[in-house]
């Protein structure tokens, strides 16, 4: 570098006026780029009709629970509220009612706590072992296995429900929280394993030999070796199970009481449900409270959840 | 054979229906560097794993100290081995990166720390104990990387490849520290790698593998001069040796290899059987082995040449010239230039060279 300078200097000194001249008032640097090209306005056009066709019903949900219901009736669904009110907020969490009782979203909310916790920890550590087994120890019939479990992923839902109510009923399980735990985490595997077993598969195999040269076993490798490495594969398979289980619905109705119902089946009946008038304003703020958790989830774990995708899942 | 440290006998490897070793048998003795040298994708790893346990064999034993280890976990084999990755673990401060085989097989406290000073003084990475593997130069990782075999006290050292990440200059250092370690440890290695002047630089023995057959087993000089076959002999040396196909033809009660109208006296050749008229041959000449403008000693012959390309490179200068309707490479004094299209007169210490029968290509 500093060579091409020195020549570059001494050139300036050898050539005549007018010459320089015309070196110095060549392009030099950066190339300049218009802001406002053709490209940049498509790109950014389209960008911002996306976010906007996303974001509007959003606005409009959030808008409407804050209004009173005579304002709701005056019609303009996108102006903000005349006077702001907590109080559909407040009816939505605990006292809306739905067909069977009064108390609004907050038994639902429990209810779906206590099923989404149990149901991602579990899957989660399973399906990670499962994984991490299929990635780096190449048992015997492990093709087989995985196999059998990717096209488990391919069956439709509809399919299964009637056997698994019967599994469960013969068990004992049926309508209990424990049946649905159970079911989630089963329903979770093909997919989990897959992330899992394809993120171990992407980690350096020399690591997990010299950590057997070194006499750690199956579980020392998967605790002291793999777990550190793999936060990030982890907290995607935490979002993806997370969301998936407390958006649930299906499962929900189908597999347990009504007093176990996780918080999309209440939404439902007290956004449902038929007696006096359709309360807008408490059902929009029911809607976003049941939405609250996942999109909570997200804010907080984004950023690690595109770079565990990245890492997880491109790779074969 | 006495003191065999490592013995293969008859190993076979196949991933499904793809055979990568086929009843290989090796002797390492005690105390030996073992160079497996050879181009990628031959087998080397495979055979390494296999010694280290890290793959089951398909048939076939392993003795390691004369106990028979085939079935055995890498543990228990008394190895350490030193990956080209490093292989270090990326959550672990160096010093954990040392202690963790100790820890894992249940090592006293103070036992481990002993030896993890004796370790970092050897290997000279005291000041880095407390740093994570992301916070070292490479040549730094596989200084830790070749400390976490020395910690474990093993008979048997394993590299696969441990240079082949690094840079040039790098590679050279480190190359002369394995070999001081190897000088003052003492330990039988076993050392992989596709680099000749590794082989050749460390090396008692090489054992030059292709498509998973060891082609020759034999100390790097032998390898170098007396090549047993034909890959062998355009594997090792750099340029590679010049071949010349052709047709013995015995005369006079001389001998010469004809090669596109060119007659090559090797009458001062030192064949392992007499010469057969008639028979196909490819005669190997290495660049350093051909004289320019020298007078030729005794009765040798010289050929008339003309230089095509000068490759300066310091201490050497390095000829291209046309022969036989074929190019060559020479190998002269980097002082003594010349200039394309100069004529020059070359002869050859048949002494030095190599014969090769073409249809087995093993050496005459
Ligand atoms: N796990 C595996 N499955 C199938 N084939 C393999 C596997 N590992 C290595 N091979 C094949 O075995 C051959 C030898 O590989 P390797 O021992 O790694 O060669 P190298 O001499 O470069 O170290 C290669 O052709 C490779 O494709
Ligand atoms: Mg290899």
């Amino acid at each position: 570098m500093s060579d091409i300078v020195a020549f570059n200097s001494v050139a300036d000194e050898a050539l005549p006026q007018a010459q320089t001249d015309r070196v110095v008032a060549g392009p030099r640097g950066r190339k300049p780029r218009r802001a406002l090209s053709g490209r940049n306005i498509m790109i950014y056009g389209t960008l911002i009709i996306v976010a906007l066709y996303y974001l509007l019903p959003l606005y409009v949900m959030v808008m409407t629970s804050l209004k009173g219901m005579p304002e709701i009736r005056l019609g303009n669904i996108f102006a903000p509220p005349l006077e702001i009110t907590f109080e559909p907020w407040v009816k939505a969490w605990s006292s809306a009612c739905t067909g069977l009782n009064c108390d609004g979203l907050s038994r639902g909310f429990w209810n779906s706590v206590r099923i989404t916790i149990p149901s991602t920890i579990v899957s989660i550590a399973i399906a990670s072992v499962n994984g991490y087994a299929l990635a780096n120890w190449r048992f015997k019939g492990a093709e087989l296995f995985f196999t059998i479990l990717i096209v488990g992923a391919f069956i439709p839902y509809q399919v299964m429900i009637y056997p698994i109510v019967i599994v469960l009923r013969e068990m004992g399980i049926y309508g209990t929280l424990t049946g649905l735990i159970m079911v989630h985490t089963i329903f979770g595997m093909p997919i989990l394993t897959l992330l899992f077993r394809n993120y171990f598969a992407g980690l350096p195999e020399e690591l997990f030999k010299a950590a057997r040269v070194d006499g750690a076993g199956f579980w020392t490798i998967y605790f002291k070796i793999m777990l550190p490495m793999s936060l990030p594969i982890f907290v995607v398979a935490m979002i993806l199970q997370v969301t998936g289980i407390w958006n649930d619905f299906l499962f929900g109705v189908v597999f347990t009481r009504p007093e176990y119902y996780p918080m999309t089946v209440q939404l439902n009946n007290i956004v449902n449900s038929v007696q006096g008038v359709k309360e807008y304003n408490v059902n929009m703020a029911a809607t976003i409270l049941t939405g609250a958790v996942p999109l909570f989830v997200y804010f907080v774990s984004g950023r690690l959840f595109v770079r565990g995708i990245a890492a997880g899942a491109v790779k074969g | 054979m006495q003191n065999v440290s490592v013995s293969v006998k008859d190993l076979s490897l196949s991933f499904g229906a793809v055979t990568v070793l086929d009843t290989l048998n090796l002797d390492i003795k005690d105390g030996e560097f073992l160079v497996l040298l050879g181009s990628s994708g031959c087998g080397k790893s495979t055979l390494l794993n296999c010694i280290a346990g890290l793959l089951d064999v398909s048939d076939g034993q392993i003795f390691i100290k004369n106990k028979n280890v085939t079935w055995e976990e890498p543990k228990d084999r008394g190895i350490g081995m030193v990956f080209q990755s490093y292989a270090l673990y990326p959550q672990m401060s160096v010093e954990k990166n040392l202690s963790f085989g100790l820890q894992v097989a249940k090592v006293p406290k103070e036992e481990i720390d002993k030896r993890v000073r004796r370790a970092s003084e050897i290997l000279q990475i005291q000041p880095l104990l407390k740093r994570k593997p992301s916070e070292l130069s490479g040549g730094q990782r596989q200084r830790v990387a070749i400390g976490r075999a020395l910690v474990r006290d093993v008979d048997v050292f394993l590299f696969d490849e441990p240079l082949s990440n690094l840079d040039a200059k790098l590679r050279s250092e480190l190359r002369v520290e394995i070999k001081r370690l190897h000088q003052s440890l003492k330990n039988t290695m076993i050392y992989v790698t596709h680099d000749q002047i590794e082989a050749l630089t460390l090396a008692d023995r090489i054992a030059v593998m292709k498509s998973g057959v060891i082609q020759q087993l034999a100390d790097p000089m032998t390898i170098y001069n007396a090549p047993e076959n034909l890959f062998v002999a355009g594997f090792i040396g750099s340029p590679s040796m010049n071949f010349f196909r052709g047709e013995l033809q015995l005369r006079d009660q001389r001998a010469y290899v004809h090669a596109n109208g060119v007659d090559f006296d090797v009458s001062a050749y030192p064949s392992r059987a007499p010469f057969v008229h008639g028979q196909k041959v490819v005669l190997g000449l290495r660049p350093e082995h051909v004289r320019v403008d020298e007078a030729a000693s005794g009765a040798q012959a010289s050929h008339r040449a003309v230089v095509d390309i000068e490759e300066p490179m310091g201490a050497d200068n390095l000829l291209w010239l046309k022969l036989a309707g074929q190019s060559m490479s020479v190998r002269i004094a980097g002082q003594r230039r010349y200039a394309p299209g100069t004529a020059v007169t070359l002869s050859f210490d048949m002494a030095v060279a190599s014969i090769f029968d073409a249809t087995s290509e093993n050496r005459l």
